[in-house]
């Protein structure tokens, strides 16, 4: 089941929002699905992302796969952590997996996104 | 699922899907004068007629020239093992050894590749393998732009014209830019890369720079300053690549000594025959914090479930099959079958080897520049050179078809090769190995003397002023 204080994409990253600083990783069910993940490319401290943009790139041991912007807004810290441990992603998605943290651009973007209900629906479809 | 060619049902299938009629539409884009066409094969002849008419082909080689060309492609002794071992048809494959249990032969022979070309590069991770040394050089200069995020690489005019123009291919039609550094034109720099000319262009407003290129030793034979050009490069954050050919690598100090981030060269002076178009072997090097960059095969050696040493590809996540459209290359294949001769090469010739190998080659072109400048033709640059440089003769191009004459192939004529460079128009670029033989030095020279005495006088006007303002 996903965290029901997140939000989430149908590309299966998910947003957690304090003040207007949003914080994006992927999901347990897409870790799942990539495998061991061994490598996590971010975008450096300062870059402005556009929603749906591909922002970064995760690469497991049988896929890569772009990152996707869940909403627009500015880098303001990567998780420099995931260069030494990327298996963080698989092991704590939610938690010390987290990728970016963002200063939100359009706040009104977060409306668009799935919560965790629609989400669980979403992958329970298949 | 049958394995048989595709059926015409099959191919109408196929059509129809992708919505066109023919598969000629597939190839609109190449014009119809470069498609294939038609083969128009004579009948079948006899083996003993068609084994006659094979063997009087080969003889319209010339290999009865004492050859002084160098030019990027090197001759040298190549070890008896070298060619033996190629031709064990174990090795006959240039295919990806994706699984390591039926692989080990083929992942180990990699991986003493790299390791060897590791050594001899001085930097962290190698790549096997790329088609050539221009090929290489491309791929570096991609990896300078992925990496920095930059779109701009300057290449050194003394990088060779083929690299450059390989280089010009790879960056039609995207968004990159290629701008050419000049050469020093007169004074002891002469024919190196002009630093003054990379500061002003790395220097330039809203035109950051992502890669540096320059040859070591250069196109001309000469040394370039590389740990300055790196420096340059790297105080406005773009990465230094630095083309290299191998074997000069025993003698003269590794691009890792000198700040380079990436290498790229010509494998072919390692026990691969200077063959008239290749194949050849391609060389990419790099330092660690560009390994996601490097496109090719990585190897690696680990241990198996049993504690046993095992050879795996490694961060193959790069690479087509996987990461698609966003892989490091476009160029998924590699020289496999060159890249075992490098490595059996370095080998049996070994560090030691290598470095007389160089020296002696060094050695036979001191005296090839004594020999040649006592014969009237002094060298064009006044800088150190390993084992090629550039030599001024009074109309070069006839001189050079005389020499040929005489079984002498007086290296490259340089107004033929860069005709666009009035200051390189009497230049003749020629090389000695440790293959050259002072007999075959002595012959040049004669030839040389003899073909400058007869030569016509030049009538004062009939030189364009600026090639009399070179030759002075």
């Amino acid at each position: 089941m996903a965290p029901v204080d997140l939000r989430y994409t149908r590309d299966h990253e998910w947003v957690r929002v304090e003040g207007d600083v949003a914080t994006i990783g992927i999901t347990e069910y897409a870790a799942g699905q990539l495998g061991d993940i061994v490598f996590v490319e971010l975008p450096e401290v300062g870059r402005t992302l556009e929603r749906a943009a591909a922002f970064g790139v995760v690469e497991s041991v049988k896929a890569v796969s772009d990152l996707f912007a869940p909403v627009s807004g500015r880098v303001v810290e990567a998780n420099d952590a995931l260069a030494g441990q990327p298996e963080l992603v698989n092991g704590d998605p939610y938690g010390g997996g987290w990728m970016l943290r963002i200063t939100l651009s359009e706040p009104s973007q977060l409306d668009e996104l799935l919560d965790a209900a629609a989400y669980d629906a979403l992958i329970a479809e298949g | 699922m049958p394995y048989g060619p595709h059926t015409m049902a099959d191919r109408a299938r196929m059509l129809a899907t992708v919505g066109i009629d023919s598969v000629d539409e597939l190839f609109a884009d190449i014009p119809v004068a470069l498609r294939a066409s038609r083969l128009d094969l004579p009948e079948p002849e006899p083996e003993l007629v068609l084994a006659a008419r094979l063997e009087s082909l080969a003889a319209r080689n010339r290999v009865d020239l004492a050859s002084f060309l160098g030019a990027g492609v090197y001759r040298h002794y190549s070890p008896a093992a070298v060619d033996q071992i190629l031709l064990r048809g174990e090795w006959y494959t240039a295919y990806t050894p994706y699984q390591p249990e039926i692989s080990q032969g083929t992942l180990q022979s990699i991986y003493e590749y790299e390791s060897l070309i590791a050594e001899l590069v001085a930097l962290d991770v190698v790549s096997a393998s790329h088609y050539d040394g221009a090929a290489a050089t491309a791929e570096a200069a991609l990896m300078t732009c992925r990496s920095t995020r930059r779109e701009r690489v300057l290449v050194s005019r003394a990088v060779h014209r083929q690299y450059r123009e390989t280089l010009a291919t790879y960056f039609l039609g995207g968004e990159l830019e290629l701008d050419e550094i000049p050469v020093v034109a007169d004074g002891p720099d002469a024919g190196t890369t002009d630093l003054a000319a990379l500061e002003r262009l790395l220097a330039e407003a809203d035109r950051p720079v992502a890669g540096v290129i320059a040859g070591q030793p250069n196109f001309f034979g000469l040394l370039e300053p590389m740990a300055e050009i790196g420096r340059l490069a790297h105080a406005t954050g773009a990465l230094f690549v630095a083309v290299v050919e191998p074997v000069s690598l025993a003698v003269l100090a590794p691009p890792g000594a000198y700040g380079a981030d990436i290498a790229a060269g010509e494998g072919q002076p390692l026990g691969i025959a200077p063959q008239y178009g290749g194949p050849f072997l391609g060389i990419l090097a790099c330092t660690d914090g560009l390994v996601r960059q490097i496109p090719g095969r990585l190897v690696g050696m680990t241990a198996d479930l049993d504690g046993k040493r095992a050879y795996v590809m490694t961060m193959r996540a790069r690479e087509q099959d996987i990461r698609r459209e966003k892989a490091a290359s476009n160029i998924c294949t590699n020289q496999a079958l060159l890249a075992l001769a490098a490595s059996v090469y370095l080998a049996c010739i070994g560090p030691h080897g290598l470095r007389d190998v160089a020296a002696l080659g060094a050695a036979r072109a001191a005296e090839l520049e004594a020999a040649l400048a006592a014969a009237g033709a002094p060298r064009l640059h006044p800088g150190p050179y390993l084992n090629e440089f550039v030599v001024r003769v009074p109309d070069a191009p006839a001189v050079h078809r005389r020499l040929l004459e005489r079984g002498i192939l007086a290296g490259l004529v340089l107004a033929e090769a860069e005709p666009g460079d009035p200051a390189l128009a009497d230049g003749l670029l020629v090389c000695a190995t440790e293959v050259t033989t002072a007999e075959e030095i002595d012959r040049f020279a004669a030839a040389l003397a003899d073909a400058l005495a007869d030569a016509p006088a030049v009538e004062p006007g009939a030189r364009t002023a600026a090639t009399a303002g070179a030759v002075r």
